[in-house]
């Protein structure tokens, strides 16, 4: 199998490409911004005393 | 062990920090196997060729979208019905990361949709319910970032929460009940799966996949909750000191 027919998908590739990359993109950016309310969170309470 | 020990926020924050990587690092590895399994091992579907490949990550999140659902109302009920301060805010960590899996197997149910209906979405029994449940978590999260009172902010989610149930049987029925373009049930837990194995397993790992996850980032983001809403009690201003 050669990685062109592999991006292609048999020509579905825009669309199955497209749901991954949804997918990918969503739960790493819920993952980035809980990291930074993460450190928001623990920097207030360091702040506070 | 006295298992009630961690009912209240000051026992539970350091347990959760320490689960949270026994849950993401498996996660992580069944993501990668789960993947392998479905571009790699999986056959092309005589039907709908690769096409079909946005399954693996389409039904888990779809499933996930209705578990973590009855899961938030069942801590938000246990919250109010017991008066639990940690089950409330279990239930506000779980709400986001059940949106947005409800998200992602609205979109991926799109790309899915256009090349084998033809079209990227109808109002069918399915679809319609689905897009309900979104909106029943977003109107959770927003009825709760609107009213001050943490408690009372629990309350009244917990009483969205509990009503919104009903939608879940609804979309899984839905197939059934009516007439619907989307498609009924792969899997049925008393049937023989109607599909091939390799695919079958690819969802099933990638379900499990998305379950650890869950669980990782709902223990990371109730630990921020926590530290948000018990900045002024005791344990915390000892604990700071």
């Amino acid at each position: 199998m050669n990685w062109s027919d592999f991006f292609s998908m048999g020509g579905y590739g825009f669309y199955v490409w497209g749901s991954y990359l949804t997918a990918l993109v969503v739960m790493g950016g819920e993952v980035v911004l809980l990291m930074r309310r993460n450190r928001s969170c623990k920097r207030i309470n360091r702040e506070r005393d | 062990m006295n298992w009630y020990k961690y009912a209240s926020p000051s026992a539970f924050y350091p347990l959760a920090g320490k689960l949270i990587p026994w849950f993401a690092i498996p996660a992580a590895i069944l993501f990668a196997v789960g993947l392998y399994i479905g571009f790699f091992v999986a056959p092309t579907d005589f039907q709908q060729g690769d096409a079909y490949r946005i399954m693996f990550i389409h039904v888990p999140a779809a499933w996930m979208g209705m578990f973590l659902y009855v899961l938030m109302a069942f801590y938000a009920g246990l919250g109010w019905a017991f008066n639990a301060r940690l089950s409330s805010m279990m239930a506000s960590a779980l709400a986001i990361t059940g949106a947005l899996f409800t998200l992602i197997s609205l979109v991926t149910g799109a790309f899915w949709g256009k090349p084998t209906w033809g079209t990227w979405w109808v109002w069918d029994a399915r679809m319609t319910s689905t897009l309900i449940l979104l909106f029943l978590y977003v109107g959770f999260i927003s009825l709760q970032s609107a009213i001050d009172d943490p408690r009372r902010a629990d309350r009244a989610g917990a009483v969205l929460a509990l009503v919104g149930v009903i939608n879940v049987p609804i979309i899984y029925f839905s197939v059934q009940w009516w007439n619907t373009l989307h498609q009924g049930a792969t899997i049925r837990i008393l049937n023989k799966p109607t599909i091939a194995p390799p695919m079958l397993a690819a969802m099933l790992i990638l379900l499990a996949a998305c379950w650890l996850y869950s669980i990782a980032i709902v223990l990371a983001r109730l630990r921020c909750i926590i530290l948000e809403r018990e900045q002024n009690t005791a344990w915390m201003i000892e604990g700071a000191a």
